[in-house]
Formats: C-alpha cells, structure tokens, sequence
C-alpha cells in the first residue's frame, strides 16, 4: 500500500511507526493487547513523555520495541526488577512492565512475587499465550496440565500456576484477567491500574496459533471460541475461586482493587527524607 | 539533609570507606542482597543514603539487583550495587544489558575464595578473568583493584567517574582483606573532589538518536522522562537504538562499545611504579597482594637484587603497552596475586617471550607475605 495514501492509525503518535512490520504472526493475540494497552495509556491524559515501558524477552517482550515512548527491552525475567530501579529512581514516572507468562512467572517469578509483596508501583501487564512463543512453543508456568507443547509432546505432566491468586497471595493491590477479545474491559483495567497507585497486575489471555495453536490443533479462530464460550465475569471474585479451565471455564474479571502504601510511601514513612 | 560527603580524618574498615566513596561520587541508588564480605557495604548504604536524599533497596537477589542499578541509571541517577563470588556470578547476564545499553553504574565485587559457596569470610582474587570475560559476547570493561580502605575510597569516585564518562558498567574488584581491613581514611572536602557525569541530549527530541557517539565515542545519553522517547534493548541495534539483526550493526555495535575504550586507554588505565626506573625484576600486581610485593621490593634491594613493582591500579582494560614496553628492559616478571594465575597470563601475553613471566600464587584463603615473594625473587638470581 502507498504509505502516503494509508490512513493514519489513532495511535500513530503512539507507535514507533518506523519499526513496523513488527515479528507477531498473522492470528497472534499480542497486537490486540498492545494496542488496547496504547489506548488506555493515550486515555489517561498524562504526559507521555513521563511513561516508560519496560519488557522482558518474549514475543510479548518486544511490546517495548514498538511504542513510541521511553521503552527498555531488558533480560529475559528482569522486567520487574529493572522497572523498580527505574521507578524508585525517577518516582514522577508512570512505568509499564509488558511481558509475557514465561517472561514474568517462570524465570522472572521471584520478581514479580517480591515486587507484589512491596506494592511497588507498577503496571503489570501479562500476555498469557500459555507456551514460550518466541523459542517455538515450548511449556511454561502457564501451560495447562496435559497440553501439548514442542518439550511435553506427550502431554504436559505439571499444573499451572492461576495468576491472580499468586499475585493476591503476594500482595498486589489491584489484580484483573481478561482475554484479549475482551477489549473494552482490558482497555479499563489498563486505565485504572495506570491511574492508581500500588501494584497493578492485568493477566490478558491471548492466542498464539504457532506455538500453543499448532501443538494443540487449535486455530487462533478456535482459541477466540474458546474464549468466547468458556468466559465467565466475576467481578470482585476472591482469587482463590477463580479458574482457567479451556474446558471448565475461564474466570475473568476485575477480582481484587484495595489500597496500601506502596514501597515508595513506607520508605519515606519508615527511613524519612 | 545529612552530608553527603564526610570531609576529615576516620578509621574505616575498606567495605565502608567503598560507601562513603559511592556517596561521595553521587550514587544515590543502591540496590544489593546480602553477601560475606560485600555485606557492610549494603549495610552502610542503607543507612547512609536516606539522609542524602537517596534510596537504598534489599532486593531478592543479585540478579535484581543488577537490573534496578541499570533502571536507576537510565533514569538519570548514580547507582551501585556490591558482592562477592556467588551474587558476582549472578550478575553477569545484566553487566551485558549495562554494557549493550551503555548505562553507567557501578559494581563491587568483595572477593572471597571460590568457586561455588568456597571460603566465604577469607579473600582470594580469584574472579579477575570472571570479571574480564563473564558476560557472554565480546566487550570491554573496565575493572579497578583497590589495596587500601584509603585507596577504595578514591577508586569508588573514580570508578563513577569512568563510568559516566564511557558510559559503561565500573567494577571494583576489591577482596575480603582490603573489605575487612580498618585503616585511617582520609575523606577530602567535598570542593577537592572533581566528578563527571555522563554526556547528556539536547536539541531536537525527534532527531535524537541515543547510540550516536560524541567526540570520544561516547554517545549522549537521554533519560527516561525527558521527552526523547528512547528506546534501549539487549538485542543488537543500530544508532537509533532499534533491533538491527545483521552481521553489519553487530560489527558496528562491538565497533562502538569496544572502541569507546580502546581509544581512550591512556584516560582510563592507572598504574602505580614503584622502584622500576633500573629493575631487572618486575613484580606485577594488584589490589592486597600488591602490599606485600611492595615490602618485598625493599626487602630484595635490601639484599641486592634490583626488583621493582608495577601495580595495576586499573586491571581492566589491562596496561598492555606498559608491560610491552618493560619486557624490553626487565630480565623477569613475577606476577603476584591471590589465584592461580590469572593476570599473569596476561603479563605473559604481552610479554611476548622477550622475559620469562613466573608467578608467585595462592588458591585464596590467606594473604600472600612478602616473604613468599622474596623467595622466589632470590630464586631467580
Ligand atoms: C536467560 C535466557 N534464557 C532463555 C532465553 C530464551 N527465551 C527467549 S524468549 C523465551 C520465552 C518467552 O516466553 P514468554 O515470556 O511467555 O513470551 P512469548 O514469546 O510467549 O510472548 C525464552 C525461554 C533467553 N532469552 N534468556
Ligand atoms: S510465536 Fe506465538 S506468541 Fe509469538 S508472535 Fe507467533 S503467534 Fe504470537
Ligand atoms: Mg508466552
């Protein structure tokens, strides 16, 4: 298409238009997380410049690659603990952790349970696609018991971790789980954890056809059915209760929203200026 | 608002001498997890960096700690962190990430004896060429090696300094004895210390690239929050700081981020020579080892030998051409140093077979006494 003649996207300001085409491939749900994350942070009406974005390593990883904000595409697992040195650095930053299941919960584990128990203030945003995309679709933390990936070919023997109620029992102050069909809500969920203070963590169920899909004989249309069919809003839900069953059911909502000093708050209260 | 720099005469041990040497150079961010013998430094900075306007953070362990010093730095503020062996292994993924995205900071790692848990309380300098190669891929780094609480003190603003300069991650690879060590500290008035910082951005947001090197190589750096809109990765990238998978921006990335060092080695490599105008014997050495060589140079001319020591007061980027020019003049190195061999291999490198290279050397665990050095100096003639 002639670039001239293309109409320009909303979030072109957003987008670091010069490096697009990004790698995602045709029928993954990243994208979709992404742009409702460009629009919640366009809708918050703070100045961009005072926002940085910060990933991991992950297909979800290079988020940070394509937003045209401050953006730091880290090690693979130290999003978090990067974004807190940064946040704790500059405290007038709104800072952005975008990463994805294997990125955040397996080798980053430790940090996001630490960050959460410090109610550092960050906006965690998850892109759960239930494998590693990037290395070609192997298990993760998130993978369900008994699928498929390219290392349990003959099923996965592990139980995943549910998110929200690792997060709640860590102590994030704000946790909520979408897919990314889900957009209005997600979009919200982005602007309000961007707009508050404290620990935010927002899981976004997502498709990724070429690793999880393939393996599991399920399309990125199937993986939408899925998702359409199995959704079940529980706002206010204890953690606890919730469940993320492909089969059973897929418990979403805005579960957990309470405040209580962040890391930066009880440093100044406890240590002083 | 408590001074930030402690103007007078103290007795400190070298731990906290490395502190007040942080915060003396403007460290104002100091992220850390608890480790014999680097714990006082982490110690006295959270007590220290409140009152200085600064924050201080326990993380959950060192590979967190690398990362939130490099977060801190790309959000404009000096930052530290300090270990020893087992969190110095931990951190060498994230040296990379400082060195790719070329983010000052500064690293200390209090030597114990290795490998694995080792000899927790007792020094070595056994992870000279950790600290040399330990990040996977080829760059540069530069390491200082302090021998006194006095000398790590210096080092410490010195190590800031550099590493603002070049815009790279600074080690500090003291030991437990040097770590542990009290001496008489003299911290200078704050007017007698001169700092750097790194080359900032300015001019237009839009043009702005981040990786674009300045006169010296070094490129002007651009904050988060300042409106330039950066963007830093680990991958390899272009002067735009985008993703670039070729062989070329790769050559041109090692290009930049080596010779920022390699052509301001005369800036950046410190030595000390002590008694080597007419040497025949040269000792080569470093950090507390360098102590003891020092009394055995007097020793041996005491006994007639013509021994001198060159101490490295940078280790990295090594002094090549200063060791290449005394082979032409010295009859032997001895190279002294609580390992195995580590240095000395280097000595022997740029030797090149014009004088046999010999090493006085200890697995760690103890120091290395003059009277070990002298031996083998005697030997030799
Ligand atoms: C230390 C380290 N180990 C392994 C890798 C290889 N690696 C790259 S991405 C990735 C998994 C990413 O999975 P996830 O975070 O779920 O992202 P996705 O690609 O699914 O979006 C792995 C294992 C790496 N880059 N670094
Ligand atoms: S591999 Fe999967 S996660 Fe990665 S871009 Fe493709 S579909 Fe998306
Ligand atoms: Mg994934």
């Amino acid at each position: 298409m002639n670039g001239s003649t293309a109409p320009k996207h909303p979030l072109d300001g957003l987008l670091r238009t010069d490096r697009i085409p990004h790698i995602w491939c045709p029928g993954c749900g990243i994208g979709t997380v992404f742009s409702s994350s460009l629009i919640a942070i366009s809708s918050t009406g703070k100045d961009p410049a005072n926002t940085a974005v910060v990933s991991g390593i992950g297909c979800s990883g290079r988020g940070a690659g394509y937003v045209n904000l401050d953006s730091y595409h880290t090690t693979h697992g130290r999003a978090i603990p990067f974004a807190t040195g940064m946040k704790l650095a500059n405290p007038e930053l709104t800072v952005v952790v975008f990463s994805g299941d294997g990125d955040l919960f397996a080798i980053g584990g430790n940090h996001f349970i630490h960050a959460a128990r410090r109610n550092m203030d960050l906006t965690v945003i998850c892109v759960n696609n239930l494998n590693y995309g990037m290395t070609g679709g192997q298990a993760a933390a998130t993978t369900p018991h008994l699928a498929k990936t390219s290392t349990t070919p003959r099923g996965n023997p592990e139980s995943p971790f549910n998110l929200p109620l690792l997060a709640y029992a860590s102590g994030a102050t704000y946790i909520a789980r979408w897919t990314m069909l889900h957009t209005r809500d997600l979009t919200q969920s982005i602007t309000e954890a961007l707009t508050r203070t404290g620990f935010s963590f927002i899981e976004v169920l997502a498709p990724c056809p070429t690793g999880y899909g393939r393996k599991n004989r399920l399309k990125a249309t199937d993986m939408l059915k899925i998702y359409q069919e199995k959704a079940m809003v529980k706002n206010g839900i204890n953690p606890a209760e919730t469940i993320l069953d492909l089969e059973h059911g897929i418990t979403l909502g805005k579960f957990v929203e309470y405040d209580r000093p962040t890391y930066a708050e009880n440093y100044k209260a406890v240590c002083g200026e | 608002m408590e001074p930030a720099v402690l103007t007078g005469e103290h007795f400190l041990n070298g731990d906290v001498a490395c502190a007040e040497g942080a915060l003396a150079a403007g460290c104002r961010f100091f992220a850390g997890y608890p480790i014999t013998p680097a714990t006082e430094i982490a110690e006295h900075m959270s007590k220290r960096l409140p009152g200085v306007g600064g924050v201080f953070i326990q993380m959950e362990d060192e590979i967190s700690a690398m990362a939130a010093i490099i977060g801190a730095s790309c959000a404009g503020v000096k930052s530290m962190t300090a270990t020893s062996g087992p969190g110095f292994s931990l951190m060498m993924e994230n040296i990379g990430l400082g060195i790719a995205m070329e983010t000052p900071c500064v690293l200390v790692n209090v030597q114990r004896a290795g490998p694995s848990t080792g000899l927790p309380t007792l020094g070595a300098q056994g992870d000279m060429m950790q600290a040399r190669w330990g990040s996977h891929g080829h760059y540069e780094i530069i390491a200082l090696s302090p021998c006194s609480p006095q000398e790590i003190f210096y080092q410490t603003i010195t190590a800031f300094n550099l590493s603002e300069t070049y815009r790279i991650p600074v080690l500090i690879m003291a030991d437990e004895i040097v770590g542990h060590l009290a001496e008489r500290v003299i911290i200078p008035q704050s007017s007698k210390i001169s700092l750097q910082s790194r080359p900032r951005a300015k001019g237009r947001k839009d043009r702005f690239k981040p990786f674009h090197p300045g006169a010296n190589g070094v490129a002007p750096m651009a904050h988060a929050g300042e409106g330039y809109m950066v963007h830093f990765t680990g991958l390899t990238h272009d002067e735009r700081g985008y993703p670039a998978m070729t062989a070329d921006a790769q050559a041109e990335m090692i290009e930049r981020i080596t010779g920022k060092i390699q052509r301001n080695l005369d800036k950046i490599i410190q030595v000390e020579r002590y008694r080597l105008e007419d040497a025949d014997i040269a000792l080569v050495s470093y950090g507390i080892s360098s102590r003891s060589s020092l009394a055995a140079v007097d020793e041996a001319r005491e006994r007639g030998v013509k021994a001198g020591l060159l101490r490295l007061i940078t280790v990295w980027p090594f002094p090549e051409q200063i060791v290449r020019e005394l082979a032409k003049r010295v009859k032997r190195f001895i190279t002294v140093e609580l390992n195995l061999g580590q240095i000395h291999l280097e000595v022997q490198r740029c030797a090149e077979g014009r004088a046999p290279c010999l090493l006085v050397g200890h697995a760690g665990g103890a120091v290395i006494t003059p009277e070990d050095i002298v031996k083998k100096i005697l030997e030799q003639t």
